[in-house]
């Protein structure tokens, strides 16, 4: 039980979140409303996808300093939950897009489609997706290992700009692009009120270490499942 | 009969006099736009979502366990 205490810190970070999230006051913004809420939510699945994309990151460098089959392992399923919290990211914003840019912001859909991190989270995920494709294709174990930690180092190089860098430099509708007044949204000092800070990090940190956890146990069956082949 | 139905109509205007009245007793779960309800609903999925995962994390562990006696 000792170790598992984190998991036990997930839950109640995350019980926070909803209680908190829901009920205490929030800035009251024109077109946004009540769903600056889904801060705590879907913003939280990004960060938590790509803290996950950098744990990968980091097996898949390990794996080739000493090849060892474990940090495949790792690589791989930090990888596939990441994915997962990138899809459930996508599938939130959404929802979001169309109670406020399209409906309140009167965006048209073609320049909401145009929004360029939409278009490079699309990028990263299709690459993340690519990893996976890659991956099957391979019926040596080695050389699945080896090519796709190779691969996976490219597509986390890829993964930052795409999602963070290019929308800034282009401009774009969500927050931190020129043009609009925000600098850096989530961690500059004056974008985001406070009362919402005191939420949304906790937030990010419980949705995290629950990915994570779904990690730890897909990592521990597929140890198990070959078993025979990594040498301790 | 008839006093079967006064009762049952008795019992029916007290009701609805109890709604025009707006009586509420101590009721969490419709105040603030029933926003509490949407909180219980979130946080039984959060509960059951943990409680799932934890099961898997058992089996698991009972699977390694298994696998390391052998």
């Amino acid at each position: 039980m000792k170790k598992n205490w984190w998991k036990i810190l997930s839950f109640l970070l995350l019980a926070y979140t909803i209680i908190a999230g829901f009920l205490l006051d929030v800035p009251h913004l024109p077109i946004l409303n009540e769903t600056i809420r889904n801060l705590y939510f879907h913003v939280c699945m990004w960060f938590g996808m790509m803290i996950l994309f950098s744990i990968s990151f980091v097996y898949s460098i390990n794996y080739l300093r000493g090849f060892n089959y474990r940090n495949d392992i790792f690589a791989t399923n930090f990888a596939a939950v990441g994915s997962l919290f990138g899809i459930l990211g996508y599938l939130t914003g959404v929802l979001w897009v169309n109670v406020t840019w399209i409906t309140d912001q009167n965006q048209s859909l073609g320049s909401v489609l145009k929004e360029p991190k939409l278009i490079g989270a699309a990028i990263a995920l299709l690459i993340y997706g690519a990893y996976f494709v890659l991956r099957g294709s391979f019926n040596d174990i080695d050389k699945r290992a080896r090519i796709s930690a190779v691969y996976n180092i490219f597509a986390f190089a890829m993964l930052f700009p795409s999602i963070w860098i290019i929308p800034r430099i282009v401009g774009s509708l969500h927050p931190g692009s020129p043009g609009s007044d925000s600098g850096n949204p989530a961690l500059d000092k004056k974008d985001l009120d406070d009362a919402m800070r005191i939420v949304f990090y906790p937030a990010v940190i419980g949705w995290t270490l629950l990915g994570v956890w779904i990690a730890t146990i897909k990592i521990r069956i597929d140890i198990i499942k070959n078993k025979n082949i990594i040498n301790e | 009969m008839n006093k079967l139905f006064i009762l049952f109509s008795g019992l029916f205007f007290s009701m609805r006099v109890n709604a025009q009245n707006n009586v509420e007793m101590a009721d969490v779960m419709r105040s603030n736009g029933k926003i509490y309800t949407v909180v219980a609903v979130c946080l039984t999925i959060l509960i059951g979502l943990f409680i799932y995962v934890f099961t898997i994390d058992r089996k698991v562990s009972r699977l390694e366990k298994e696998n390391s006696t052998k």
